[in-house]
């Protein structure tokens, strides 16, 4: 990602070096821009042609295609928000959590199976301690859904109190919803203050602020909400809940990834993308690891700046690593259960 | 095995290669020796005379191919004769199964297709699998239906006959879809000459004809350079030629075919412009950039290869696009992960090398991205060219391969002074997301298809086909259709005039010269000079002025003025129409009996020819505002519009008799159609028309829209069909003017229309007056409207 020779820039501007490695650096947020955010155009049908043709353009194959699927492991928030999770269940996750491939198979592709480990446990705030005690050592951070998930309507200082109780139990990263109504009203500055102030009470924690883009219309409030939750402070922003009827597709994840490039080109700050919901299979995943590097550049092919919010994606990425390593269909039953 | 942990680490992209090997074994089955597809039969494998087609991604021979010598052409011309008849004899519902059957048979063999495409020419696999071949199954699917349909929807037509069609390299087999659907849909029969350098999937596609069972000859294919082309244009046996290339050769197509009674159509060179306004979402402008001009390797005649950028977002625009093209992927066309592949042969690579030369060297700043290309084979990186002016040659010419040059605007109507500001009219992108300026723009540009928000996007259901130098013609959809039928029966003759003797008139009391009509007074002729007009019998009835040179260049500048008619509503443009009828009836005894003395007609026949002609302007008051477009059914969330849109400026040669509704016939259509027109009238009996001044004068026709020049036709004419201000031009002079009226098009490939020496029935039914006079007073421009927020 190169820097541009724009007259007009957000907040605070600042070289950047072509192809340098993230880190844990946070996004400190700019202030509200209102012309910026209304200048914000995007034509629904020509995001869907390029997202379509991202698949048909690019591919992976062999060794090039397991590489990529661990590296998608090492990005995934495996994650558990079912209304029966128990403390079996969440223990159960984590264990998957910390050996997310059989040992026998990363052996034979030589790489070190401290090398793979997925980008954080996902669960509600109830479970943040069992998951904690459960990955004690593991160096795997803990998320927590958050702000009254998934419809984000409870009173606002309770969602801030329920921030404050998931940090504090040990929760490194906290999910957040937004108040699709701001979105839907255009309620800007309401949205940006709503966020600003879940920012706040993260503390250390990593914010990333859930769009449920499947609520919000068309495809350019994803693209203002996106703005504004990063002028916010958001360290993420992530298109789904997964309880919305539509969740995570590659034309919503193609307008966010975009609006990230701007805000990187515009203020210097790397904000993470987080697609949730709907990822169940190991071609959905390659295809968003592509959209990711053609748009947003190597540097996001990290967990610390992208991260799949998914439960069932990496068994099927285990049955496709076994697949290349025997040559021969795997099952699901010959994988351990998360 | 390479190191997946190194991967893991670099997340580096690997080959991704699709296997060669169905097509290279289907070429070593033949031998790699190929010869002609002719009556349904293979020869010329054993010629001597031949060439190498190879790949140019490799520069590795592929096969060697037949030359197509005179014998060769003959012998596929007489195949198609013969299996003429019985082909168009059968009904549309069986030529429906056999095209329903070659759609299926690509569709069965897709793949093959895709990776010998990709092997001919060079293109990335992904186009010829995921575009290319789709569009061609597509094609032969959607003309199936209009074969099935053609009794019902042009029930009046029938075939042309043996088709000659010459297609280009760049998109082989779909420009072959695009010519053979339609032509054998209608009932006519084919020889083929695809372009020497990408031959091998017309030979494979006539494998599947033999597979489909297709009866012999209805299809040949021949292969060849240009001279095989030739002989096959100057064939005398074939009754049209169809051309995809460049417009020199186009150009060269339109000499050797004018005045022998071919007919023609050509798709031709572009410089399209893209226009892009500050509120358009550039991110996905910097991919309709890419679509646009790297597709194909840019080799795309309707390529956008001029950006036109409103100003205040340019430089943003430019590092977006820099930022895109880093990102861009070069490589063997057959690895599934490339965006780029070969361009398709060395002499195209030299060419775009010189043409980006000579753009630096006038001063463009040219800028490539850092990464290299492969050193085998050849291969040209995308190129983007800033600091260019109009006057720049790169900013002109057609480059054909993957070099866009960009420019600033600053108003709207800046953005379509500049995108017309071009010889061709093929194609043009425009990208806003305010419906006014994207639907304004489109309306005013001047190009066969328009884009907005998108680019590149075909499909069989929508015409394709340019405005001006860019060719006459369209390929696809109903309007495509045209250029493979006619009507049924050949126009029965006119009623023979003064078969009676005249009646005795008095002569006129005072004198009436009538000088020209121009710019809507009248105008003494430049020369000075006049001609005497004689009855029949010889009696001196009258005098008109010999226009010359210097008055047909007023008339077309005063043509040229009156543009702004084309924007009138077409309902003011039959009000006026229905105006003159009515004062052309107030007149009606003096205009019968000026027809029964100039021309000797009895005086019911001159009654009947002004009472026609007043009914004949009611007929086109009529269609004015019903000559509408259609709304075509492409498989995109989208409006497809096709819009007929006036030409322009109309030259109009009228047939000497019948002298007023002769004239009126041709007048009529291409001013309801929005066009301004110079008409040359009857040279033996002008007076009719030149009557017509006062009328016109009295029933609100604006200045300039209809200008009138009499004098000596074949003079007249040439100056016209020479003149590149003239659009377009209608010869009915009912003698061989017509063979130079083609001939002189040339300089700006105005779009003609000559009756080849036949007489028309200008008193009788579909030859006299209706759609196919509206046809050829307007062309269709195709605007699509992606939708969807």
């Amino acid at each position: 990602m190169t820097n541009t020779t724009e007259t007009r820039r957000l907040g605070r501007t600042g070289p950047l070096t072509t192809g340098e490695r993230p880190g844990a650096e946070r996004n400190p947020g700019v202030p509200l821009d209102m012309d910026w955010i209304r200048s914000l155009q995007v034509n629904r049908s020509a995001v869907e042609r390029r997202a379509a043709t991202i698949p048909k353009r690019r591919t992976v194959k062999k060794e090039w295609q397991v590489a990529w699927l661990l590296r998608a492991i090492t990005c995934l928030d495996l994650t558990t928000l079912a209304g029966d999770d128990t403390d079996g269940t969440v223990r159960r996750l984590c264990g998957k959590a910390r050996q997310p491939v059989r040992g026998d198979l990363l052996d034979v592709l030589g790489v070190s199976p401290d090398a793979i480990r997925v980008g954080a446990v996902c669960v509600y705030h109830q479970f943040v301690e069992t998951a904690r005690d459960a990955l004690a050592g593991a160096g795997i951070p803990i998320a927590a859904v958050s702000t009254g998930f998934p419809a984000g309507l409870s009173p606002f200082a309770q969602r801030l109190e329920e921030i404050h109780a998931s940090v504090a139990a040990g929760a490194r990263e906290i999910d957040i919803v937004i108040t699709r109504a701001h979105v839907l009203t255009g309620n800007w500055r309401a949205l940006y203050d709503e966020v600003r102030a879940f920012r706040e009470a993260c503390g250390p924690a990593h914010l990333k602020t859930i769009l449920a883009t499947g609520e919000l219309g068309p495809l350019r409030n994803v693209a203002r909400a996106s703005w504004v939750c990063m002028m916010a402070g958001a360290d993420f922003i992530k298109t789904s809940t997964g309880k919305e009827s539509v969740n995570a597709t590659l034309p919503v994840g193609l307008v966010m990834a975009r609006a990230i490039r701007g805000y990187r080109e515009q203020t210097t700050h790397a904000v993470g993308l987080k697609p949730a919901g709907g990822i169940r299979q190991a071609k959905q995943a390659l295809d968003w690891l592509l959209l990711v590097k053609d748009e947003l550049g190597n540097a996001w092919l990290d967990p610390s700046r992208f991260r799949f919010g998914a439960s069932s994606l990496l068994s099927d990425i285990e049955r496709q690593v076994e697949h290349f390593v025997t040559g021969r269909y795997s099952a699901f039953h010959r994988h351990p259960m998360a | 095995m390479t190191n997946v942990a190194d991967i893991l680490e670099s997340m580096a992209y690997g080959p991704a290669p699709e296997g060669a090997e169905p097509a290279t074994e289907w070429l070593e089955r033949h031998g790699g020796r190929f010869g002609h597809f002719i009556g349904g039969a293979w020869r010329g494998a054993d010629a001597t005379d031949r060439f190498e087609t190879i790949n140019p991604a490799t520069a590795a021979p592929l096969a060697s191919v037949a030359q197509g010598t005179a014998d060769d052409v003959d012998a596929a011309v007489r195949a198609a004769r013969e299996a003429y008849a019985g082909w168009s004899a059968l009904d549309g519902h069986a030529r429906a199964r056999y095209l329903y059957a070659l759609a299926r048979h690509i569709q069965k063999h897709a793949r093959l297709f895709a990776v010998l495409e990709t092997l001919d020419n060079g293109k990335p696999i992904r186009e010829s699998r995921d575009i290319d071949i789709p569009l061609v199954a597509r094609h032969f699917y959607h003309h199936a239906g209009w074969a099935e349909l053609m009794e019902s929807r042009l029930g009046d037509y029938g075939p042309v006959g043996v088709i000659g069609q010459i297609v280009p390299w760049n998109f082989p087999l779909l420009m072959l879809a695009w010519k053979v659907a339609p032509a054998l849909a209608m009932g006519n029969t084919v020889v083929l000459k695809p372009a020497e350098f990408t031959p091998l999937t017309s030979l494979l596609f006539g494998e599947i004809c033999e597979a489909v069972g297709l009866p012999p000859g209805v299809v040949n294919v021949v292969t060849g350079d240009g001279r095989t082309g030739a002989l096959l244009v100057d064939h005398d046996d074939v009754d049209k030629i169809a051309f995809t290339g460049s417009t020199e050769v186009g150009r060269l197509i339109r000499e050797a075919t004018a005045g022998t009674g071919k007919r023609l159509s050509l798709e031709l060179g572009g410089k399209s412009p893209f226009v892009v306004y500050e509120d358009a979402d550039l991110d996905s402008v910097v991919e309709g950039v890419v679509d646009a001009i790297w597709f194909n390797q840019g080799q795309v005649c309707c390529a956008g290869s001029r950006i036109l950028v409103q100003e205040g977002v340019s430089q943003q625009l430019i590092d977006k696009l820099k930022a895109r093209m880093e990102t861009l992927r070069i490589g063997d066309p057959l690895d599934k992960a490339v965006d780029m592949g070969a361009i398709v042969a060395p002499v195209q690579l030299e060419k775009i090398q010189q043409l980006v030369r000579q753009g630096a060297d006038e001063g463009a700043a040219i800028w490539q991205p850092s990464w290299s290309t492969p050193r085998e084979g050849y291969f040209y990186p995308p190129t983007l060219c800033t600091d260019v002016t109009p006057s720049s040659t790169i900013s002109q010419v057609e480059i054909f391969g993957p070099v866009v040059v960009l420019m600033t605007f600053r108003t709207p109507a800046e953005a379509i002074a500049l995108a017309n500001n071009t010889r061709y009219g093929l194609a043009a992108s425009v990208w806003s997301e305010n419906i006014n300026t994207a639907l304004d723009t489109a309306r005013r540009v001047k190009a066969g298809t328009v884009w907005i928000n998108c680019t590149n996007v075909f499909d069989a259901a929508s015409g394709f086909g340019g405005y001006r130098e860019s060719g006459f013609g369209r390929e696809g959809g109903l309007e495509g259709l045209w250029e493979y039928v006619r009507l049924r029966d050949e126009p029965p003759a006119g009623d023979a005039p003064g078969g009676t003797a005249p009646v005795a008139v008095d002569a006129d009391a005072i004198d009436r010269t009538p000088k020209l009509y121009i710019g809507g007074a009248q105008a003494r002729p430049d020369g000075g000079y006049s001609l005497a007009v004689a009855a029949p019998d010889g009696t001196r009835v009258g005098e008109v002025g010999r226009g010359n040179r210097k008055d047909l260049r007023n008339a077309v500048e005063a043509a040229r003025k009156a543009e702004g008619w084309s924007g009138t509503t077409s309902h003011l443009r039959a009000q006026i129409l229905y105006y003159i009828a009515e004062n052309l009836q107030a007149r009606h005894a003096e205009f019968a009996e000026r027809l029964q003395v100039q021309v000797g007609a009895p005086a019911d026949a001159a009654d009947a020819e002004v009472h026609r002609a007043v009914r004949r302007l009611f007929t086109y008051a009529a269609w004015a505002d019903k000559w509408d477009g259609h709304v075509h059914h492409t498989p995109f969330r989208n409006v497809t519009l096709a819009m007929p849109e006036p030409i322009g400026v109309m030259g109009l040669v009228c047939p000497d008799v019948p002298p007023l509704l002769g004239a009126v016939s041709l007048l009529a259509p291409a001013v309801a159609a929005g066009n301004t027109v110079v008409l040359v009238p009857s040279e033996r009996h002008p007076l009719s028309v030149t009557d017509l001044y006062q009328v016109l004068d009295t029933s609100d026709v604006p200045a300039g829209v209809i200008n009138i020049v009499t004098g000596l036709r074949a003079e007249l004419t040439e100056t016209l069909a020479a003149h590149d201000g003239v659009d377009a031009l209608w010869y009915f002079g009912g003698d061989e003017g017509g063979g130079s009226v083609e001939r002189l098009s040339t300089g700006n490939m105005k779009r003609t229309w000559v009756d080849g020496g036949r007489t028309r029935a200008w008193d009788h039914g579909p030859h006299a007056e209706g759609e196919e006079f509206l046809r050829e007073a307007t062309q269709i421009k195709n605007i699509w409207v992606p939708y969807g927020d």
